[in-house]
């Protein structure tokens, strides 16, 4: 599925992945825009991931995204709900996903049953964490994975060794998305319930941020999702990436200057500027938390990268 | 002591040990699940679980008194040491387990293919909640029974089943996960364990308490969890259960610290087609689990002979912590 240049060694991608946050269908029509007009990244992943109520305020806004993205030449692939809740869901991601002509990224085994050995990305949120499960997936289609992001690179790179033929995509940039719920926290902290939420999640651009009672930064809710409210990093230079059989990076959007983050990434992966020098660029970027990676060594995930 | 009805509901116990094992069965349990000693099962806690040879001879003393056992490989096998799950389902079969409880797509494939005469029950930390998600794992790996992720209301579980041939077992009574089971990492954030990957939650090693002017602090992983006056009872400080801040405010965010007692729900568990009910807490020793299956078999019981099962609910207030229960997702509102 990679367009490989001729040249030796294979380009490493960079990837945007789903949007997590409950933005405006204004909000997304713009900085989809600007992706496609002025990201250097690779693929987009496109799709409402985290709670199905929203989709119908923001489904039209992302179908446009999409065909904008495709028309500058991005590869869109489109992202499946994390945990289809009701019968309106369920239709959603089996009509998404039995598109054989759309590529697909798969967030809940569920879709799986929809695909029928169709090609698809295995997402972040599925809990594949070893070899013989991303064979098993591999049997039903799967051509790339994005390892939870609770993984320490050495195991990332053990399933790279040993199924080569799956193509590996790292989270590399973004609030680490934790945990999902049937419970709408959002809609909690308003006093309300998810069934009659008022979207108050459209409030918070990079989720509502959570401190401890002694004020320390802990983590961000994105409604029925829990985030790290610190942003993980995985500045990894390309030479170890390549070692590790790594052949993609993924950014979650974030409200900041995405494209500026894109263009450090991409920087990182020429080998234009090395792991501190791309921490510097995004800690002036101003990221929604300080940036974390304890995850890469199998540390807390909450430790400073 | 059982009632053995068709159509009744299957009591499924905790045994964090052969002792527990045995008090489980003699209160009338008509299943127990357990794990082997190590991190191939989601409570990997120190002095808990059972050996190779303790699960055989446990298996043969609880089929002598007709109870099944069910034995977990729920964890996620970390990449490369595949081969340490598939012994641990390995050694479950060969104790004559009645059941495998798994979730790892590894662990599935290898029950199917090595020990088809083993059923395979697809673990709530697969947090399988849809009809095409159970029938992934029916159709691909042969899973007889799903344990239900505690994200279902009774109305939604009633519509499932009647959608899928798979037995459905759901959690009774016991600690309650407010995230989607298997689908958190809260836990590995804090203290770098999390269920998935070392089968333990908040894990002891990463909780200190720190004295202050008239009480307490509760740290997990160094994040301060809650804080409490002197004499105030502090439950355990699983990450979820926690006091934490947003917009300015302090509070319970995530779910106050409550834990689930949905005996007054068995009627409409039952009527949603439930097959089984699962009490929670291998961790919680042989005399907890005596009076919470006694409860529950005489709760299942008065509900075989149509009486109101939810009089036997107040036998169990003392036993969760905190005293203060929750009937939690079964009911709509709760999300």
């Amino acid at each position: 599925m990679t367009v490989t240049p001729a040249a030796a060694p294979a380009r490493l991608e960079l990837a945007l992945g789903p949007l997590f946050f409950h933005w405006s269908a204004v909000e997304i029509g713009d900085f989809y825009a600007r992706i496609a007009d002025e990201a250097p990244v690779d693929r987009v992943y496109v799709g409402e991931v985290v709670c199905g109520k929203r989709a119908p305020l923001v489904d039209k806004a992302l179908a446009r995204a999409g065909e904008r993205l495709t028309a500058a030449g991005k590869t869109v692939v489109w992202s499946s709900l994390s945990l289809p809740a009701n019968r309106r869901d369920r239709d959603a991601t089996a009509l998404l996903v039995a598109d054989a002509s759309r590529r697909v990224e798969v967030n809940d085994m569920g879709a799986l049953f929809h695909r029928a050995g169709q090609p698809f990305v295995a997402g972040p949120l599925l809990n594949v964490y070893n070899e013989a499960a991303a064979h098993e997936l591999m049997l039903k289609g799967c051509e790339r994975l994005c390892p939870p992001v609770e993984m320490a690179l050495e195991d990332v790179g053990a399933i790279a060794r040993r199924v080569p033929a799956l193509e590996i995509e790292l989270f590399a940039f973004g609030r680490a998305p934790l945990a999902l719920s049937g419970r709408c926290y959002h809609a909690r902290d308003a006093g309300l319930a998810r069934d009659s939420c008022r979207f108050v999640c459209d409030r918070d651009a990079d989720g509502m941020a959570v401190t401890t009672l002694d004020g320390q930064n802990f983590l961000a809710v994105n409604g029925v999702q829990t985030l790290s409210h610190g942003v993980h990093v995985a500045a990894v230079p390309p030479v170890q990436l390549r070692d590790l059989g790594i052949g993609a990076l993924r950014l979650s959007p974030h409200s900041l200057d995405m494209v500026a983050v894109a263009a450090a990434f991409r920087a990182l992966l020429d080998d234009r500027i090395g792991p501190d020098g791309l921490l510097a660029t995004l800690n002036a970027l101003n990221p929604p938390g300080a940036l974390v990676s304890g995850y890469l060594t199998g540390a807390p995930g909450s430790r400073a990268a | 002591m059982k009632s053995g009805k068709p159509g009744s509901i299957e009591l499924i116990c905790p045994a964090g040990s052969p002792a527990m094992l045995r008090a489980a069965v003699e209160a009338g349990a008509d299943g127990v699940y357990c794990g082997l000693a190590d991190s191939t099962n989601a409570r990997n806690f120190p002095g808990l679980n059972f050996s190779p040879r303790e699960l055989t001879d446990s298996v043969a003393w609880a089929h002598a008194r007709g109870a099944k056992v069910l034995v977990a490989v729920n964890t996620f096998a970390r990449a490369g040491e595949v081969d340490t799950w598939r012994a641990s389902a390995d050694a479950a079969a060969a104790a004559g387990a009645d059941a495998i409880i798994a979730a790892d797509l590894a662990v599935l494939a290898h029950v199917h293919a090595k020990h088809p005469g083993t059923r395979l029950h697809l673990s709530v930390q697969a947090a399988a909640s849809s009809p095409e998600s159970i029938r992934f794992y029916a159709q691909t790996y042969g899973v007889k029974r799903v344990v239900l992720p505690r994200v279902l209301s009774v109305e939604e579980i009633a519509a499932l089943t009647a959608e899928i041939d798979v037995e459905t077992e759901a959690f009774g009574f016991g600690g309650l996960c407010v995230m989607a089971e298997g689908r958190c990492m809260l836990s590995s954030y804090a203290t770098g364990k999390s269920p998935n990957l070392s089968g333990v939650c908040s894990p002891p090693s990463a909780v200190a308490y720190v004295e202050e002017p008239g009480g307490m602090a509760v740290k997990v992983g160094g994040f301060t969890v809650d804080r409490y006056h002197e004499g105030e009872s502090a439950g355990y400080p699983t990450l979820c259960k926690g006091r934490f801040e947003a917009h300015g405010t302090a509070g319970y965010l995530f779910e106050d610290p409550v834990s689930l007692n949905a005996m007054s729900m068995l009627v409409a568990l039952s009527k949603a087609g439930v097959t089984a009910v699962k009490i929670e807490g291998r961790q919680r020793g042989k005399a907890y689990v005596a009076q919470v299956t006694a409860a529950f078999r005489a709760a299942i019981d008065a509900m075989d002979r149509g009486q109101d099962p939810a009089r036997f609910a107040e036998r169990l207030m003392s036993l969760s912590e905190g005293g203060r229960q929750t009937d939690g997702a079964y009911r709509k509102t709760w999300r």
